[in-house]
């Protein structure tokens, strides 16, 4: 019972999105890479965490327990550090998104703009139940595999609410009614 | 400035006054190197390493720059902070977290014109002494992050980046760092822990003030995007000299950043003061959307104080005491302050008749509650609590005591926590309470059962919470 | 002017003695510049109650409950001198909002406030949040009659909860490490235990993970809570959220009876607490003492009071009859003993003892030693690996004590196998050792041997090899003095009356040797030994058991440090601690 709370801290939930993203695997272009973002930081090697999970989460999704050990082991710090980072920041994920993830800004001049409607309408198109959502797990994934949805705050651009991000793509002024165009952007 | 062509559809409004933003949507205009050379781009790099360091910070002293990023204290002060005598190497760290809602003006920088910031950044670490600088760019902008290193590439080849910049002997390494979609890590000790690869928990001050204990337990100065490109201007124009535009001790021009409900919202660069808030909103935004009334404004981004469009604040003291108008506040730090609220990021959220105060207050709520990063308790504790009372008002499951243990947690956050998260949360709900009582008291009822299960259902919409 | 310079200021006074006056609930106190608010207002006897600051560890001023008022002088107009009161003190000036008392530190003309609404609100507001999503299991709760929630929640609560949302839910129960459960729900967040195994310990194994609300103490599923200094998170944790696997739920902390002793398996001497009711220990904490252990112990030795009361535990004598041990009483186990030993040239006779005893029962055993005129006195070392921390290599408690009183012994006791082997010695009087087990004797050394008396505590391989047992107190059981490796004379106290018909170690001695000369001594109490002590050896002059207190008392310079005070002092002087 314990190991298996403990597991969750870095356990990742099976998810239709796997299928999109490359296992993790301690690759050469990722050590080079890795590599390159601590020599950033000469005064401390701990500070390349955030830059390693991101080099990580943009390769395979999403940043696994074998991932967490490789970045802890890179580093020379204890994996518990890396978790404890992992799990605070909201731009981390545990679990494969879909191929297309759409981040719909929820904050208020978004919302006021309709944002909450086009998260209902993205979620109808492709087929996503919200429903069951925990603080731990923010993301929905569609059962195709091929979207995930989650309401991000504020992503600054509240002149042109509301607004979305799918996967690096920055969207504007996508009313509710226009959900369908952005998600025909996107073909798997 | 004349010759200088916008976008269709994006042209400054008269009332503007660009400097920062005087390269945003212009046409034929790109990120490149080369298009903000042919623009007169590094000159002032190039006059500022021939300066003695303190020279510009004195110059920077004289604008009376204030920081663009929420709190308004004096850029030049600030960096005078660095203790005397200091033997640790120094640090400048650009904070484009840009995470306060309502705030939009750090986003077109980076992505439109990122050489003006690194020109403002390198001026700002010669005059400081820093040899290493950090842009911390938020997640959010992931375009943004591969812009900015681009650009620093560019400039690192032109010779304005790296060793020996324009062969006077001042060395500057800038590194982009990325976030991870966390509020806190706009407060500068969050930052701080944050680049230092740990929860960025912001920390106590005293003992660590960042000019004196920062990153790396060394002298750092944190400075808004907006703020570094200012130092750019302030350089070309001479501290006293921009310390002309605007009014006395809120000087230079300021973005802000419109939205919600009004016809035409967006960033407006305008003269610090020089603007009333119904130029500003009708003038300029162009007045409400058709068949409402402008109902409130939140002046300074989500966690400002709310002000009523039907208010009238009383300003000064003794005998000076005067009203003033909703209508007629000046868009500076120091009216809104008096007012009651502040100029914050400058993001300026606006309310028509059409919005239940209920459910402003739990978006807010939501979001703060959201961004805790819950270090210390009664920013923890409190602000989810926050959350969940007005997650029941909105549900139509609160009772009218709700609303006084609404107003109690907030007050009983103010002013207790480790950061100024604890005011940005309670601030408005201290202030939508005060102020629209009776509008939220008339969503509750004596008779309403408190423990909602739908509470539970609207969940589906309040995500990761 | 003129008045400056004929009477000092408050300010004046205080700087050359490198102090500053502080106002702490409107009197004013002096303390040395640079002190911490919280430590301040310790010394003016004013409670400020606090979860997350702790002398020895880092301050993040996390849990907010120790909120005071401060207030400053104005500072004066430019080219304006300050204004001093008639007191010579200047006017203070009330910060609106409150302060963190325990990071920040005073300065000179400072006021703090640790009553007033300001304060009291502001505690009743900081308390309040901390319940709410609290359980409120007290009934359940091992911390419960020792949790400072409950102690701060009587004094600034506010006695009922207007809470009426759904808790957060966290997890319960969880097998942090071996020696530890935790239950995240009562977690604080204080973040001690994060620090501590940060700070102290260097082995960072646990964390915070996720945030918020949320923010839960949690370890990477591959690795434990199992530093060897694990436990100390256990006291640290103001709240039940840390507990003790080996004491969970086996008493309520208000029946026990708290003793300060001093550890005894290694030759740092832990200041420890004993925690006893009845006859038994329930458990044993670290005491603070900056020039022993700071506020800390490693759990092997935490545990090892768990040796005194197993199965194996000896509380009676025993005479050996056809090669069986039988009961008897002491009169005739010491009798037999005496007539046994008169039997040998003292040649013939062999006394092995041990730096486990105290400095009395070393100096008895000398006195034993010349009532059998043998020179065959020896102890045996026990040398384990230090672990750079508190874990001093020489895993006996008394060396020290054992080197002043008996001289260097160690080497006799190669001298006295030799003799049992080559049969001139036949004799062999053991007190507080296993022979066999630490001493590296084998069964063949002990086949000449005629006479083997030993006492012990426990059922060892030497009890069950001798002729005469004779049952000796715990620890815990008696009371004596010890002198640790860095010279420091350190006091057992008595905890628990000696088990069964056992007998304080120093009274079976004197006994002994009473039995052996049938002269009477005038050693009616420990005092009465310590007391012959002070006034033959001169490293004990003046010493009394009260002068030894409950910190002990420096008496011979060793040059031996403990290296995790070493490195506690060094933070303390860079400000990162208080110490």
């Amino acid at each position: 019972m314990s190991q298996e709370i403990l597991e969750n801290n870095v356990a990742s939930e099976p998810s239709p999105g796997e299928q999109h993203f490359p296992l993790f695997e301690v690759s050469e272009d990722i050590i080079a890479l890795a590599d390159d973002r601590i020599s950033h930081y000469p005064e401390s090697k701990l500070s390349a965490v955030l830059p390693l999970i991101h080099i990580v989460q943009h390769k395979h999704g999403f940043v696994s327990k074998e991932a967490i050990t490789w970045i802890a082991d890179k580093l020379e710090i204890e994996p518990m550090k890396v978790v404890s980072v992992v799990t605070f920041y909201p731009g981390f994920r545990q679990s494969a998104p879909g191929k297309f993830h759409y981040r719909v800004c929820r904050t208020l001049s978004c919302a006021m703009a309709g944002s909450y409607e086009l998260m209902d309408q993205i979620c109808e198109i492709t087929n996503i139940d919200r429903s069951k959502l925990t603080h731990h797990h923010p993301i929905v994934v569609s059962p195709c595999g091929n979207y995930s949805v989650e309401f991000a705050e504020c992503l600054a651009s509240c002149g042109t609410a509301p607004v979305c991000l799918v996967n690096d793509d920055f969207h504007e002024n996508i009313k509710p009614e226009n959900a369908q165009d952005l998600i025909n952007k996107y073909q798997p | 400035m004349s010759d200088i062509k916008y976008l269709p559809g994006k042209e400054p409004h008269p009332r503007e006054h660009r400097l920062i933003f005087k390269n945003i949507d212009r046409e034929g205009w790109n990120p490149s190197i080369d298009c903000y050379m042919a623009d007169g781009g590094y000159n002032q790099l190039k006059k500022a390493v021939t300066m003695e360091p303190n020279a510009i910070t004195n110059e920077v002293k004289s604008s009376g720059l204030r920081g663009r990023g929420g709190a308004g204290f004096p850029t030049g002060v600030k960096w005078g902070f660095i203790p005397p005598g200091n033997t640790k190497p120094v640090y400048l760290i650009c904070n484009c977290d840009e995470s306060e809602p309502g705030t939009f003006k750090d986003r077109y920088i980076v992505h439109q014109d990122p050489h003006q910031l690194i020109e403002g950044m390198v001026i700002s670490a010669f005059a400081v002494g820093a040899h290493t600088a950090f842009i911390y760019m938020r997640e959010e902008f992931p375009e943004a992050a591969i812009i900015m290193e681009q650009a620093i590439e560019e400039a690192r080849e032109k010779g304005f980046v790296g060793k020996n910049i324009l062969g006077k002997g001042f060395d500057l390494e800038i590194w982009v760092h990325r976030g991870a979609a966390a509020y806190i890590c706009g407060e500068e000790t969050g930052l701080i822990e944050s680049l230092e690869g740990k929860r960025p928990y912001p920390r106590i001050k005293p003992p660590y003030f960042p000019a004196a204990l920062g990153l790396y337990m060394a002298p750092t100065i944190v400075n808004n995007v907006e703020s570094l490109c200012h130092v750019k201007h302030i350089l070309e124009m001479g501290g006293e000299e921009y310390a002309k535009l605007g009014v006395d001790r809120n000087t230079g021009t300021r973005i802000l950043c419109v939205s919600g409900d009004v016809k035409n919202p967006g960033y407006f660069e305008i003269q610090v003061g020089k603007m009333t808030m119904r130029e500003l909103l009708y003038d300029v935004c162009g007045g409400p959307k058709e068949g409402k009334e402008f109902k409130a404004v939140i002046p300074g981004g989500s966690s400002s104080k709310i002000l009523r469009c039907d208010e009238t604040f009383k300003i000064g003291r003794g005998e000076d005491a005067k009203d003033l108008d909703f209508w007629d506040i000046q868009l500076d730090f120091d009216t809104l302050a008096a007012c009651g609220s502040m100029a914050g990021s400058g993001g300026v959220i606006v309310l028509d008749n059409s919005r239940k105060m209920s459910w402003v207050l739990n978006n807010i709520n939501h979001f703060y509650a959201h961004e805790s990063c819950g270090q210390c308790t009664p920013c923890r504790e409190g602000s989810t609590w926050m959350k969940k009372i007005s997650d029941r008002i909105v549900a139509g499951k609160a009772a009218p005591e709700d609303i006084k243990t609404l107003e109690e947690v907030a007050y009983q956050i103010d002013g207790k926590t480790v950061c100024a998260f604890g005011e940005a949360s309670s601030w408005p709900v201290e202030a939508i309470i005060d102020k629209y009582r009776d509008e939220l008291t008339a969503e509750t009822s004596e008779n309403n059962e408190r423990l909602s299960k739908e509470q539970l259902q609207r969940e589906i919409y309040l995500g990761k919470s | 002017m003129s008045e400056t310079t004929t009477k000092l200021l408050p300010k004046d006074e205080a700087a050359e003695k490198g102090l500053v006056n502080v106002q702490i609930d409107g009197n004013w106190i002096q303390v040395p510049k640079g002190t911490r608010m919280i430590e301040a207002c310790k010394i003016a006897e004013k409670e400020v109650p606090h979860y997350c600051y702790h002398p020895k560890l880092t301050s993040p001023g996390n849990c907010r409950m120790c909120l005071v008022q401060m207030g400053m002088p104005p500072r004066p107009a430019p080219g304006a001198d300050p204004v001093y009161g008639d007191n010579g003190y200047q006017e203070i000036g009330w910060m609106p909002r409150p302060v963190i008392a325990c990071a920040n530190t005073v300065g000179e003309n400072m006021g703090i406030r640790t009553t007033g609404d300001l304060v009291e609100k502001t505690r009743e507001g900081v308390m309040e949040f901390l319940l709410i999503n609290h359980p409120l299991d007290c009934p359940i709760c091992d911390q419960a009659g020792e949790c400072s929630l409950q102690e701060f929640s009587v004094e600034h609560g506010r006695g009922q909860s207007r809470f009426v949302e759904d808790k957060v839910k966290k997890p319960k129960n969880v097998d942090i490490g071996p020696r530890i459960n935790l239950d995240d729900e009562r977690c604080i967040m204080c973040s001690r235990c994060i620090r501590f195994m940060d700070e102290v310990a260097d082995d960072a194994v646990l964390g915070f993970s996720e945030r918020g609300t949320h923010t839960t103490v949690t370890c990477h599923p591959d690795r434990r809570l199992d530093s060897n200094y694990g436990m100390n998170t256990i006291d640290l944790c103001p709240v039940g959220a840390l507990t003790s696997k080996d004491f969970r739920f086996q008493m309520r902390v208000w029946f026990l009876k708290e003793t300060n002793s001093i550890d005894v398996n290694c030759g740092t001497g832990c200041n420890t607490t004993v925690w006893t009711r009845g006859s038994q220990i329930y458990r044993v904490t670290p005491r603070r003492n900056n020039d022993v252990n700071s506020d800390w112990m490693p759990d092997s030795h935490r545990l090892a009071f768990h040796e005194t009361q197993g199965d194996n535990r000896l509380t009676d004598p025993m005479i050996k009859v056809d090669g069986k041990h039988e009961i008897t009483d002491w009169n005739t186990a010491l009798q037999a003993s005496a007539d046994a030993l008169r039997e040998f040239q003292p040649s013939e006779i062999a006394i092995i003892a041990s730096a486990r005893q105290t400095n009395e029962e070393l100096f008895l055993t000398k006195g034993l030693a010349g009532a059998l005129e043998t020179a065959h006195i020896a102890t045996v070392e026990r040398i384990g690996e230090a672990d750079g921390k508190l874990i001093s290599s020489d895993r006996n408690p008394n060396s020290n004590g054992a080197k002043i009183i008996l001289g260097e012994t160690v080497n006799t006791l190669n001298t006295i196998k030799d003799g049992l082997n080559n049969g001139s010695i036949k004799a062999l009087v053991v007190l507080n050792e296993d022979i066999f087990e630490a001493a590296g004797f084998a069964h063949d050394d002990l086949a000449g041997a005629e006479l083997v008396i030993s006492s012990h505590i426990i059922a060892n391989k030497t009890a069950q090899a001798s002729d005469i047992f004779l049952p000796g107190a715990s620890f815990a059981e008696k009371r004596g003095s010890m002198i640790n490796t860095t010279g420091r004379l350190q006091r057992l106290n008595q905890a628990l009356q000696p088990s069964g018909n056992a007998k304080e170690d120093w009274e079976l001695i004197r006994d002994l040797i009473l039995a052996i000369t049938g002269e009477a001594n005038d050693m009616y109490m420990i005092e009465d030994v310590l007391k012959i002590i002070t006034s033959s050896i001169s490293e004990f002059n003046g010493v009394t058991f009260s002068k030894i207190g409950d910190q002990g008392i420096k008496i011979i310079e060793t040059g031996v440090t403990i290296p995790l005070l070493t490195k506690e002092r060094e933070r303390a002087n860079a400000g990162i601690i208080v110490g």
